[in-house]
């Protein structure tokens, strides 16, 4: 698919990695999307009844939590670094920290602790209420493209 | 596999009643005291790289966190439903698209608190994973689970 590529480069050179995320089947299915406040860049997942895992609290299921928190981290990347190919996961540790409500917005913040020629490490964490009330926090390595 | 094996009825009707396990298309494949395989078929909708249609490793995240957290009801004597504290993967190899993945978990470690898993991601051949976790899940005790939901997953006089 060649498709994906344009619209890559296209984002590269305007800046505007919407449409990156728009045709990102995964990112559709779970909701997600993203705000930029000048060089910050804060991800979203809105609340979405498809999304629920435990229906008792009722919870966003950890696994959709990880996965936003992941596709978080790839678009972190894709934006700051510009890079042409979507970065390829390593590997992910994430620590649940309270419980994700159902109902509710959740929101993540990345961070590019090291990045060298090859492999990146981001931290994300990721919020409902208030950013000080961390509901999860992950890291993560990345493959960048050569 | 049969519903009269009380591990699989029990698996099958928790992973009924998560929304998104069912959104994904989860389907257990085999369950027992000691392990449990979750299929995953293949769809468009998985997808994280457009330029491959290789799945977003979002969704064996979910996969790996679903098969390890119903390994846990099925380890532990009574209904428990235990929160996840944390999840570590490993991404060996990508995901061949069009083709089912599997999720094969074991409970190594059942302590008083603490459950400990693992799980390995396959298409087939489990000696070709696509990824492997670990990961461990708080015991809340069985007291935290609202009667109704542990008759649900329970089932009609099964294990």
């Amino acid at each position: 698919m060649a498709v994906f590529e344009e619209i890559l480069k296209k984002s590269n050179t305007t800046g505007d990695y919407h449409t990156v995320l728009q045709a990102i089947p995964y990112a559709q299915l779970i909701g997600m999307d993203f705000q930029k406040f000048g060089q910050d860049v804060i991800f979203k997942l809105p609340d979405n009844i498809n999304n629920i895992g435990n229906p008792i609290l009722p919870a966003v299921h950890g696994g959709v939590v990880g996965g936003f928190m992941e596709m978080s981290a790839a678009m972190h990347l894709l934006m700051f670094l510009d890079t042409p190919t979507m970065p390829k996961i390593v590997d992910f540790s994430l620590d649940y920290l309270r419980a994700v409500k159902g109902g509710r917005d959740t929101f993540a913040e990345c961070q590019v602790v090291r990045q060298g020629s090859r492999v990146a490490n981001v931290i994300i964490n990721a919020w409902q209420t208030r950013r000080e009330e961390a509901v999860a926090t992950a890291r993560a390595h990345f493959l960048l493209a050569q | 596999m049969s519903e009269e094996n009380p591990y699989f009825g029990r698996a099958a009707r928790f992973i009924g009643v998560l929304k998104h396990c069912q959104v994904l298309g989860m389907k257990i494949k085999e369950a027992s005291a000691k392990s449990l395989t979750i299929e995953l078929p293949y769809s468009e909708s998985h997808v994280g790289n457009p330029s491959t249609g290789v799945i977003h490793g979002g969704v064996l995240t979910t996969l790996m966190d679903t098969a390890s957290g119903t390994m846990v009801i099925n380890a532990l004597p009574q209904m428990e439903l235990c929160p996840t504290l944390d999840l570590r993967v490993d991404y060996v190899r990508a995901a061949e698209p069009k083709k089912s993945i599997f999720a094969f978990a074991e409970a190594y470690r059942v302590s008083r608190n603490v459950v400990f898993t693992r799980c390995t991601v396959h298409q087939g051949d489990i000696n070709e994973p696509v990824a492997n976790c670990v990961a461990t899940f708080m015991r809340i005790g069985s007291h935290m689970s609202p009667p109704e939901f542990q008759n649900t997953i329970i089932g009609e006089g099964g294990k």
